[in-house]
């Protein structure tokens, strides 16, 4: 299995971790605004555009809908979990180095 | 029922002037005038309170018609927003200011494919002018050295020339964008 070291987007980071339980579209953008405090709010646009790569990269998947009514809802995968997890540990050397160099003595 | 008084304006915006075009229908939302309806430069606008919606639109990637477009449009309208309609592949939305900030791209990725997708139009448009408009109106002055047909071929040139103009414009604004992506999301 490739293990990239490539840093994801923070929109893609926190869409895989709202989509540990299935949600669907406003649903993550609630749920990414609760995360961050506020301070991320993911447009419509963005989302949608970020969903279609990450369902081609096979990061999450679409649930069968029931057909009229029910909003489309998407779930993360466990490639899509274990990309959320190497992030996590990329973001935790960031955190370590930081906070040895700006806020050691 | 309430009946609103309904006002239609036309106006033109060229395609790279698209951001002008949304500052103006969100400054006509902010005096009142709530836009409902979209036709070729014209706008329908409906007597609202102040400031009532955002109105945002974008070039999609297919035709409204297409499958793709409407799931799209289906996704937008299940984050809250209203689609308004379409001129050609220019989505217009809307959604009320009291049910949260409305934006369709709130990143510079998203921005940067938005414009390259604007900026494959305005080419494709400007080498369909420089070669059915200028190429033909020059083939015909070339052979009959009219007044008519110089003004055909200037004509055609100028169109052309304004269009390699839009294109340039929203160049720059790619340019802009891709300097600040080098520096964050």
């Amino acid at each position: 299995m490739d293990q990239e070291n490539i840093a994801l987007t923070e929109a893609v980071y926190y869409i895989l971790l709202s989509l540990r339980t299935p949600l669907h579209g406003y649903g993550i953008m609630q749920k990414i605004e609760a995360f961050s405090g506020g301070r991320v709010r993911l447009a419509a646009g963005t989302l949608y555009g970020a969903l279609s790569s990450m369902l081609e990269k096979g990061w999450i998947s679409a649930l069968p809908g029931e057909s009229g009514g029910r909003k489309k809802e998407y779930v993360a995968t466990a490639s899509g979990v274990a990309a959320a997890k190497n992030e996590l540990r990329r973001l935790r050397e960031l955190v370590a180095n930081g906070e040895k160099i700006l806020e050691g003595e | 029922m309430v009946l609103r008084m309904r006002y239609v304006r036309h106006r033109l915006f060229w395609v790279w002037d698209f951001d002008r075009e949304e500052k103006w229908l969100n400054e006509m939302a902010a005096k009142g005038l709530q836009l409902t309806a979209v036709g070729f430069c014209t706008y329908t606008f409906e007597e609202g309170g102040p400031g009532e919606y955002d109105i945002r639109l974008e070039l999609l990637e297919h035709s409204p018609a297409c499958a793709e477009s409407a799931a799209y449009i289906r996704f937008i309208e299940e984050t809250g927003a209203e689609y308004l309609g379409s001129v050609c592949r220019w989505a217009y939305f809307r959604k009320k200011k009291s049910e949260g900030c409305f934006d369709l791209f709130s990143d510079i990725d998203s921005r940067i494919k938005h414009l390259n997708r604007i900026m494959l139009l305005i080419l494709l448009v400007g080498l369909c002018e420089l070669f059915t408009g200028v190429g033909n109106s020059f083939n015909i002055y070339s052979r009959i050295r009219s007044p008519e047909n110089l003004v055909l071929f200037v004509l055609c040139s100028s169109l052309f020339l304004l269009i390699v103009y839009g294109f340039f414009r929203i160049l720059a604004k790619i340019r802009r964008l891709q300097k600040e992506r080098k520096l964050h999301e």
